[in-house]
């Protein structure tokens, strides 16, 4: 047997095992933190928008079915149900937080989270994105295993959302900063709180890195937008059908 | 710590099955965190130290698995390669909507923010 006919049997033995995907996953995870890292968490090089670039390449390169990969990365999937439960843990350590100022929360929340839905519902009709798409859309600003499973409860496309969520992140937090700054918004609570609700964790992150009571804020507001956005878009959506 | 995945786990199963039952459009896991939520915070007050040691546990198991938070979106995100069709067409109008929807967001919520906590905070 030549030399490349054993290589390629071996190739054909390892793409069929599960434990490849699974592995590749979280070495494609772990190379693209590290680039991030090196680069002073510079926004645009988002570890997981790196490593769905790198696992994706490979699939498409290696001429391998989603299916097939996804047989080894479920293991890594389904622990995103137990993860959006656990964000009950940061909400509630900052609980005190919420209670300081409990009106401006609740209230900027509540007409926020509705703001940003018509922002975006209002926008994406304006260019004529179809209605598959704009379902994908609509929770783009939470944070994405809330956004993907509000996406799979309306009928929008739960893996396009998980990618238009996490390039929300990235420009919410590498151009959160300018704008507010050019609005001359002063009070750390209210633009910790815009990073949040706008733009999720990845904006959370950066409101952290540069002031703890904006960090504090922005977490709060991640976490009870996207509660709130869970309730409202359905919500919605039964107002709608019901009136049509 | 084991008995913090169970109760995690357990909320969530417990949470797709009210989502079932009652037909809710509202994510089962989503619901799961909000019994979570609600559960944490009646009994902040009850310093029983059996309460105190399941809190702690909690926290901590909590804040591992959200260590890892952003490589549990990699699989269903490379999903991606299904649906390239769909973003060829349409990608430069969806990348327009996120990020006129993200800057008029951000707008919207620091100025309506900051409005109300000037007011409470006068209060």
């Amino acid at each position: 047997m030549s030399e490349s006919t054993k290589l390629y049997e071996v190739w054909v033995y390892l793409q069929a095992e599960p434990l490849f995907w699974l592995t590749l996953t979280i070495g494609a995870y772990l190379l693209a933190d590290q680039i991030y890292k090196s680069c002073n968490l510079f926004p645009i090089l988002n570890p997981v928008a790196l490593s769905i670039m790198i696992v994706s390449t490979c699939l498409i390169v290696f001429e391998v079915e989603y299916e097939r990969y996804f047989d080894g990365a479920k293991f890594i999937h389904f622990l995103l149900g137990p993860a959006t439960v656990a964000l009950a843990i940061p909400i509630y350590l900052n609980w005190n937080v919420v209670l300081q100022a409990k009106k401006a929360i609740i209230f900027t929340v509540l007409i926020g989270g509705f703001f940003a839905l018509c922002a975006t519902y209002g926008l994406a009709v304006l260019l004529g994105l179809d209605i598959t798409t704009i379902k994908t859309l609509l929770p783009r600003n939470v944070t994405a295993p809330i956004a993907m499973g509000i996406s799979e409860v309306i009928g929008g496309v739960p893996s396009l959302t998980a990618i238009v969520t996490i390039i929300t992140g990235i420009l919410g937090a590498a151009l959160g900063t300018f704008t507010l700054d050019l609005l001359k918004i002063k009070d750390m609570a209210a633009r910790g709180f815009a990073f949040g609700l706008a733009s999720h964790g990845i904006g959370t992150a950066r409101a952290m890195a540069r002031n703890e009571e904006a960090g504090v804020f922005a977490a709060v507001a991640m976490g009870l937008s996207g509660i709130v956005t869970a309730v409202m878009i359905p919500l919605v959506f039964l107002i709608i059908n019901g009136l049509v | 710590m084991l008995i913090a995945i169970f109760i995690i786990f357990a909320l969530q199963l417990f949470g797709e099955a009210l989502q079932q039952i009652f037909e809710l459009a509202i994510p089962g896991p989503v619901i799961g965190l909000i019994l979570l939520l609600a559960s944490l915070i009646l009994t902040k007050s009850n310093f029983n130290p059996r309460f105190f040691t399941l809190r702690k546990s909690l926290v901590s198991t909590s804040e591992h698995l959200l260590g890892y938070l952003s490589l549990l979106f990699v699989p269903i995100g490379v999903g991606v390669v299904m649906h390239l069709q769909l973003l060829e067409t349409q990608a430069l109008r969806i990348l327009l909507v996120i990020l006129l929807g993200t800057i008029s967001t951000m707008i919207f919520t620091s100025w309506f923010f900051s409005k109300l906590h000037k007011k409470e905070n006068h209060e």
